[in-house]
């Protein structure tokens, strides 16, 4: 059976078990890899997208609830040419070290902000305590959300 | 005759490295390069630099796992070769024994890291001959960039004179009057003749001599920021990893592998999983058996309806008895090692003197990235991409299971997704190349689960200390420190084919060179039998002992009422480490702890770098929370400084999050943490904020990936005892006390 989804803001057709999890059916099916795999579990949150704007881990969304709803993946946040600020403010502050959770964090940190325009600390560490991160990037992390937020409200 | 004794067994140690990597060969041999494997790829200029129409492709032979190693290291290419920042393009490159890595066995030469008399540095030199007959392209060890700093700043440099000759050829100019800038030879009259242009002249010449390097009062990219290389596709989700690359056919594999590590299969029946809708194949591989299906779902999802009868794990069944086997191992025949033996320590120490035990369990590398491989076989070629840390290795392992000659293997090291020393290891790899021959002509992409990967690790030890020791007019009178744990390089040498004799670095190490000044020290390491399988976990035998070592130079120092920070300074007179001690004093204002507050200090000198650490905490209703961390490194010559402070604050909070409640426990043979709610690693509310203190007094240029996470324990640990009077000494942290 084949499921229509949107991606991105462009429409697919994919032809898998409709108790695909999203994430694989990104990954394997769509080969868009920037959303990446760490638990399964939605314990660690490499996996965040949005779903209806919302952030989403994507390993327990199953392919079928996903039919109609936007998706919206990193690589559908920004591009290297037209990186969105929440991205542009991970550059500026040279986030990443291994990259891998960095999908999930920035889908995090720009739904937070999308909902929440000028967080306080509290709420920013709130909202990012379920992405785990083991490369220990949390305080560039914490100074890019705020970066990030700043160009956002202009 | 004391001399003469620990001569002897400084030469065997020396000599059964080179034996094993058959230094018999010569200094002929050792002289001549060798072959350069980019040749016949663009014009290759050095096995560092290639130049092609496209551009400027600079080799970075080191596995990125996060540290920023590929970043760091072109720049060393790029300054020499006077190309702008925007010009620079970075690559792995192939798996190729040109890429040596001579500075990883450094650590192993039985002197202190800051003893730089004459035979310590010898011994050191000696150690470039074995590294490049061994041929190890080796990513750990902190090495990175000491190998590099000199090795590729000069294939930048010949390549720039390679470059310049040849547009002196071309203009008939001297080359005396020809500059270079941004990536091109300038001429007298302003003039550009971009390298593009010319490298196809100059890499049909023979290089060039190395000329003298840049002083530093003339670097432009090293000694700053940089923005690293892999930065903007790692947030736009463009970065490939080795689960990102698509080939047309290709097929998802997973693993399920003993969970009694390194015992094998009895049967397995495959029948209900060959009935699933996606499943392609069922294949035995080494340790377990395989599922390949047309997703990575598919295949996690055949691999639960395989069932498979295991041999029983070759170990102790418990950790319990595996604690019993460490605290065995305090014996005169367990004997690894007495590296430190200074003064008469038993006539110092007396019947009665303090003596305290501290134990840590085993400890997972849990990568964000789970264990992964590519591999495809096709038309008598294999091509291996596996984001890994030895790919001299895999070229190796890769013969062995496909029969193949090296010369039709390919390796592609991919950036990876956290390293830590996991990536080191070949179980994966060798289970991705074990499917593609089974499926010959289909690229695999073979994906553990995490359960798989949290189950299946070569774990950081258990380990154990016993440690007795006296003070007198608020010095340190006597410092006796055993220590037992099992033998991590022989461990790891050993799934790779290699025996190494002699003592076993890891067992001692972060303990037995530090810089104190005890008249009366000693440190003996004892050799617990081999059992679960263990291997290089950030840091290696740091990441215990100076759990271990700090924690009892704390004790004392509560003993004889001297402030711990104070205490320190007084007895280290190396002057780099005294200096990391002042600066992090300065950085915190040590003497200035907020109300309700209380702070620990900690000092490890470990792969060559002192570090010293502060840790701040307070007493919540909800537990123990941190709320300040500062820390001071001493890495001689810091070449980017961002790069330096993220590994820092990184392997700190790497250390912080085992301290606190890294634990893999053992039940029938099994490791029993499978996923991340059991095997946590610190989250961003619990995280402070890390002030981060570089310094430039040592004497040699050292690497940063590991030497943040020694101190972050006893860091910890003992300010959790300035706040409670509560002296933890057995990890993680959180058996004893509450965080909030």
């Amino acid at each position: 059976m084949t499921y229509d989804l949107t991606v991105n803001g462009t429409a697919h057709s994919v032809d898998m078990p409709g108790d695909t999890p999203l994430l694989w059916v990104l990954r394997d099916g769509l080969h868009l890899t920037g959303t990446k795999y760490g638990c399964g579990i939605a314990a660690c949150g490499a996996c965040t997208v949005h779903l209806d704007g919302e952030a989403v881990r994507s390993c327990q969304i199953w392919l079928e609830d996903a039919v109609g709803r936007p998706i919206t993946t990193i690589e559908g946040l920004g591009t290297p040419d037209t990186p969105h600020a929440v991205q542009a403010a991970w550059v500026q502050h040279q986030v990443a070290q291994c990259g891998y959770c960095q999908s999930g964090q920035i889908m995090q940190a720009a739904a937070l902000l999308a909902e929440t325009p000028s967080p306080d600390d509290a709420t920013i560490e709130a909202a990012m305590a379920g992405n785990l991160c083991r490369c220990g990037t949390y305080p560039r992390i914490r100074a890019a959300i705020k970066t990030a937020a700043e160009t956002l409200k202009g | 005759m004391n001399t003469a004794k620990t001569l002897a067994r400084r030469t065997f140690m020396i000599g059964s490295v080179a034996v094993a990597g058959g230094v018999a060969f010569g200094v002929w041999a050792y002289k001549r390069p060798a072959p350069n494997p980019l040749t016949g790829k663009g014009h290759a200029l050095t096995p560092y630099v290639v130049i092609d129409a496209n551009g400027i492709t600079l080799i970075a032979p080191r596995a990125e796992m996060g540290q920023g190693v590929q970043t760091t290291l072109a720049a060393l290419l790029a300054e020499e070769m006077d190309l702008a920042w925007e010009q620079v393009r970075v690559m792995h490159g192939p798996a190729s024994h040109a890429y040596f890595n001579a500075a990883i066995l450094e650590e192993g030469v039985p002197f202190a890291p800051t003893d730089e008399g004459w035979l310590a540095e010898t011994a050191r030199g000696a150690m470039h001959v074995p590294a490049k007959f061994l041929g190890m392209q080796i990513t750990g060890g902190s090495s990175s960039t000491p190998d590099a700093f000199d090795k590729m700043r000069a294939a930048g440099a010949v390549a720039r004179v390679a470059l310049i000759a040849a547009a002196a050829r071309q203009t008939g100019l001297a080359e005396g009057d020809l500059t270079t800038a941004e990536g091109a030879v300038i001429l007298p009259d302003g003039r550009r003749l971009a390298y593009t242009d010319l490298a196809q002249d100059a890499a049909a010449s023979d290089l060039p001599d190395v000329p003298p390097l840049k002083p530093r009062s003339e670097w432009k990219l090293l000694g700053r920021a940089l923005p690293r290389t892999d930065m903007l596709e790692k947030v736009t989700g463009t970065a490939k990893f080795t689960a990102d690359f698509r080939h047309p056919g290709m097929v998802f594999a997973t693993a399920r592998s003993n969970p009694g590590l390194g015992a094998g299969v009895k049967t397995y029946d495959a029948t209900k999983a060959l009935a699933m809708p996606g499943v392609v194949d069922v294949v035995p591989v080494p340790d377990g058996v395989a599922v390949v299906a047309n997703s990575t779902w598919a295949a996690f999802k055949a691999m639960d309806a395989v069932t498979i009868e295991w041999e029983p794990a070759p170990y102790a069944a418990t950790d319990a008895d595996m604690r019993a086997e460490v605290a065995a191992s305090f014996t005169p025949d367990h004997q690894d090692s007495r590296k430190r033996d200074e003064g008469d320590v038993d006539a110092a120490l007396g019947a009665d003197a303090w003596a305290a035990e501290y134990t840590v369990p085993y400890l997972a590398h849990a990568t964000m990235e789970p264990m992964t491989a590519g591999a495809w076989l096709t038309n008598g070629r294999l091509r291996v991409w596996a984001g890994n840390q030895l790919p001299t290795q895999v070229l190796k392992e890769a013969a062995k299971v496909t029969g193949l000659d090296v010369s039709a293997i390919e390796v592609e090291t991919p950036v990876m997704g956290g390293g830590f020393g996991r990536r080191a290891e070949m179980d994966f790899i060798k289970q991705a190349i074990t499917v593609a021959k089974a499926l010959e002509g289909r690229p695999v992409l073979l994906t553990w689960t995490r359960e798989e990967d949290m189950t299946h690790d070569a774990y950081r030890p258990m380990a154990t200390a016993r440690v007795r020791g006296a003070v007198k007019g608020g010095k340190v009178a006597g410092f006796d420190l055993r220590l037992a744990a099992p033998a991590v390089m022989a461990s790891q040498a050993g799934r790779l084919g290699i025996s190494l004799p002699g003592p076993d670095a890891s067992i001692v190490q972060g303990a037995w060179e530090q810089p104190y000044g005890f008249e009366h020290y000693r440190v003996t390491g004892y050799r617990v039998p081999a059992g679960v399988p263990v291997g290089s976990w950030r840091s290696v035998g740091a990441s215990q002992n100076a759990f271990f070592h700090d924690t009892a130079v704390d004790e004392l120092a509560h003993l004889a009422g001297v402030d711990p920070l104070n205490f320190r300074l007084s007895q280290i007179d190396h002057a780099p480490s005294r200096k990391v001690l002042e600066a992090v004093a300065e950085a915190c204002d040590w003497g200035a702890v907020p109300a309700g507050h209380a702070r620990g200090v900690a000092f490890c000198l470990s792969f060559g770098v002192p570090t010293a650490q502060v840790i701040e905490v307070t007493q919540t209703a909800q537990g123990v929370v941190m709320t300040g961390a500062w820390a001071a490194v001493d890495v001689g010559i810091a070449l980017d400084p961002s790069i330096i402070e993220a590994q820092v604050q990184g392997g700190m909070i790497f250390g912080l999050s085992a301290a606190i409640r890294g634990e893999i426990t053992f039940k029938g043979g099994h490791a029993q943490q499978r996923n991340f709610p059991d095997y946590d690693a610190l989250r961003m509310p619990e995280c402070p904020p890390i002030t981060v203190r570089i310094l430039e007094n040592g004497t040699k240029i050292r690497g940063i990936g590991e030497p943040g996470t020694p101190p972050a324990a006893p860091a910890l640990g003992n300010a959790i005892f300035a706040l409670t009077g509560q002296r933890i000494r057995s990890l993680p942290l959180n058996k004893t006390i509450n965080f909030a």
